[in-house]
């Protein structure tokens, strides 16, 4: 075997994390529009999924502009907040501030012109990494319209079930405010044990108690969070 | 080196290409790249994607690190090999994200660990630091091949035992399900994909003895 000298050693590993760098660099740029694209439109139809309205990645942007009416920002305290975009915001983000400090987005839907829904984005834990979503509100802002979940990589069959249709629709007509009018949300229980007369409690997935408990405090944290707000729109 | 040129398409370099499919399969023979298999095998799209990224990180790396085979200094090949993968298996990233961004989330992490896949550093050390590109080309294209082949088949039975679908369709009729006829939700789970895969080298040893060890 061909020996090498230490420089040429040096100079061979320099010139190939050079070019190497150089050649991922441009990938990365040229690539990265198209990327942001379909993180844009994954955002939307996961949006539209809370509306349970099924979208495809290519009528997604048409579907999306149909239904969802407006959206804005508002603060801990209930105030609209002007000059944020709502849907460039990382929840991620906001929930590692303190809460007076969070920019807390909404959107309006309406699925058929006459009534409004409200979407909530929502923002947790689950066993193996993050789960988020979104929950809309009928326009009494109690009465869950409809959720969509999704998750990092929660295991397939067990707490990955939160992206399946039958858990989602448990969270349908369910309230997250009481007869008093107080925030209790809606509780995530262990599975087959829920009161089916309770507004306010869903099974959880056998075998996924954790990412079961992740939704259950993910609902808590992010939905508690807008109370102000809905109070004052209630008034 | 000969000195004759030697016909592109050779029984010899025809072999590369077959014998990984077969005799000398990456998965049921030299049981590499196991993981990969049963992480990505549950639908048969996904499954079908990964097989053809394998190969294009094979095979381009390949041919690369033979290119490259007799200026690499021996002391540091493996950092170069691993290097050139990398970079592959980034860019296949990126353009899985781009482009079937559907497929890519379901893949998630699996792509970024193809550079891991032992499959991939075994060629090149073993094949590309000593032989031709286009020779590396086809063993990269062959040993790709039987990995993904492995991949497709161990996904058709998951899939259509897991989920009644092939390919996304529906093949398992309505009717069925009427009849009491449920979809298998452990072959859902990885553990599934380790017994199909023990069955196919089980089935392979029975019909070929001679890959059996000798005791």
């Amino acid at each position: 075997m061909k020996s090498f000298s230490n420089t040429y050693i040096f100079i061979f590993s320099s010139v190939m994390v050079i070019v190497v760098a150089a050649v991922l660099s441009v990938a990365a740029i040229t690539l990265q529009p198209f990327q942001k694209r379909n993180v844009e439109i994954n955002k939307k139809q996961n949006i539209l999924a809370s509306l349970n309205i099924e979208s495809t990645a290519k009528n997604a942007e048409e579907m999306y502009n149909k239904y969802i009416t407006e959206s804005y920002v508002v603060s801990s305290n209930g105030v609209v907040i002007d000059g944020v975009n709502a849907f460039n915001i990382d929840m991620k983000k906001e929930l590692a501030k303190p809460l007076t400090e969070r920019n807390l987005p909404i959107y309006v839907g309406s699925i058929d012109n006459q009534t409004k829904q409200y979407i909530i984005p929502v923002y947790g834990k689950g066993l193996w990494g993050p789960i988020w979503g979104y929950v809309s509100l009928k326009e009494d802002l109690s009465t869950i319209f409809g959720t969509n979940f999704a998750h990092k990589g929660e295991t397939p069959g067990l707490g990955a079930e939160i992206e399946t249709k039958w858990f989602q629709l448990e969270f349908v007509d369910k309230q997250i405010f009481n007869e008093s009018g107080k925030f209790v949300s809606v509780s995530v229980v262990k599975g087959g044990t829920a009161d089916k007369e309770s507004k306010h409690e869903v099974d959880g997935i056998s075998g996924g108690t954790i990412t079961s408990v992740g939704v259950d405090q993910m609902l808590k944290d992010c939905l508690s969070s807008y109370e102000p707000y809905f109070k004052n729109i209630k008034k | 080196m000969s000195s004759e040129k030697e016909p592109l398409f050779s029984s010899k370099n025809i072999k590369l290409l077959t014998e990984p499919l077969g005799n000398s399969n990456p998965i049921t023979v030299q049981v590499l790249g196991i993981c990969s298999a049963l992480a990505v095998t549950v639908k048969m799209k996904p499954a079908f994607v990964m097989a053809l990224s394998v190969m294009v990180v094979l095979a381009v790396s390949n041919v690369v690190i033979s290119f490259l085979r007799s200026s690499i200094p021996p002391r540091i090949r493996i950092i170069v090999q691993l290097v050139v993968v990398a970079a592959m298996v980034i860019l296949v990233d990126q353009i899985l994200k781009a482009f079937v961004y559907d497929i890519s989330k379901q893949l998630s992490v699996f792509v970024g660990l193809i550079i891991t896949n032992c499959i991939i550093m075994g060629r090149l050390e073993a094949f590309a630091m000593g032989n031709k590109p286009w020779v590396s080309f086809l063993d990269g294209i062959g040993n790709s091949a039987g990995y993904g082949i492995i991949l497709i088949i161990v996904a058709f039975f998951r899939e259509l035992l897991g989920s009644g679908t092939v390919w996304g369709y529906q093949v398992v009729p309505e009717g069925f399900y009427k009849f009491g006829y449920q979809n298998n939700g452990l072959m859902i789970l990885p553990p599934m994909a380790l017994i199909v895969v023990g069955i196919i080298i089980w089935v392979q040893r029975a019909r070929n003895k001679k890959l059996i060890e000798s005791k």
